[in-house]
């Protein structure tokens, strides 16, 4: 009952920052209208339901302590809002993490429990806009990001870390400017904004907070590439030909 | 045997990534930026913030009751945050691996297995 006084205390006081401690991208209940926000569900669950299928289909047991290490990494470093010039913050959306380190299928799957947890737990993100959130902050990563990602690594060399990193980079900072230009999207659909206005306005602030997703992408990729090329999805072909060994007596 | 069994190198995989995990989720969460985020930010130039919700679906859940966003209720403010932050990594880790234990293939005999392709 206490719960209920200090939620009506704290509702009052919520609504005037709502705004503040909430964090990047994240569209909360209201900003989208039904068409768009059933699309965006439909695309999102169908696209689950494939990763769904093709973890069941292809990945072994070996990933899922990767699987829960990653969402948990992603789950703790989307608190973290760094400051970018101009008073605003942004923070890592990690789509195209989860698809580096786990490959687009697990991946996919790590980001939908991460938003799950933001949206049903800590009210970061609309319930009703979850499935825009997902499809934004986490699929245009874990598929767009991946694939660009592994042309580009593979372009260089797929057991070169440079090819790794360049790809990383590039793809992490993207997939935040291509998010930014899907929200911009979503809300002009919805009537809420015109679109160039929100187009120029969203593009402007993501271009900045990408740097950041690309830093801390390609920060940890390299540091799991360094310490456990193994655990990578399509790791270094190396990393595959000296483990065996070592991976046979887990 | 010079080289640690990969069994143990996979728990000290786990174990130290969760731990970085948990570390920046409860002591570096309080230090996060307040200033708006990027969308936040346009919503509030544009004028369009005052569309969200007055009250998100989400407060209607349970866990309204538990947590205020990103902090614990009924504990001291500077705990709040990194509570919530020590409790929301945990469950995420927990729910992803759950979700990856039921749907990844069942353990493959140890002779055969390979990495993740």
């Amino acid at each position: 009952m206490n719960f209920l006084l200090f939620s009506t205390g704290l509702l009052t006081q919520s609504v005037s920052h709502t705004f503040a401690p909430r964090i990047a991208l994240h569209v909360p209940d209201g900003f989208l209208n039904a068409p768009v926000l059933t699309i965006t569900w439909l695309i999102s669950i169908g696209l689950i339901a494939l990763a769904l299928n093709r973890v069941q289909a292809e990945y072994q047991d070996r990933a899922v302590p990767l699987m829960g290490v990653c969402a948990a990494f992603i789950f703790a470093a989307q608190m973290i809002n760094f400051p970018i010039p101009g008073g605003t913050s942004g923070h890592l959306l990690g789509g195209t993490l989860a698809g580096a380190l786990l490959g687009p299928w697990a991946g996919s799957l790590v980001m939908t429990v991460v938003f799950i947890v933001q949206g049903v737990v800590f009210q970061d993100g609309g319930i009703t806009a979850m499935g825009a959130n997902i499809f934004n902050m986490g699929l245009i990563g874990t598929f767009g990001g991946y694939y660009l990602l592994r042309t580009i690594r593979y372009a260089i060399g797929r057991d070169k870390l440079s090819g790794m990193i360049v790809g990383t980079s590039i793809a992490a900072w993207l997939s935040v400017v291509v998010a930014a230009v899907f929200c911009a999207l979503e809300l002009a659909i919805s009537g809420t904004v015109p679109f160039n206005v929100a187009m120029s306005a969203m593009v402007g602030w993501h271009i900045f907070i990408g740097i950041g997703e690309a830093l801390i992408t390609v920060a940890t990729v390299t540091f799991i590439w360094r310490t456990r090329p193994d655990l990578l999805y399509r790791s270094p072909r190396r990393a595959i030909a000296t483990s065996p060994r070592s991976l046979s007596t887990r | 045997m010079t080289h640690p069994s990969s069994a143990t190198r996979n728990r000290v995989f786990v174990l130290s990534g969760l731990g970085v995990a948990l570390l920046i989720g409860v002591f570096l969460s309080p230090f996060a930026s307040q200033n708006p985020d990027g969308l936040d930010r346009v919503a509030q130039d544009l004028k369009f913030d005052k569309k969200a919700a007055e009250v998100p679906l989400a407060n209607k859940l349970p866990f309204y009751q538990i947590f205020d966003g990103y902090a614990l209720r009924g504990v001291p403010q500077q705990f709040a945050t990194p509570l919530a932050g020590l409790l929301g990594t945990l469950a995420t880790f927990c729910l992803a691996w759950g979700v990856g234990k039921l749907t990844s293939r069942g353990t493959t005999p140890p002779d055969e297995a390979s990495p993740i392709e």
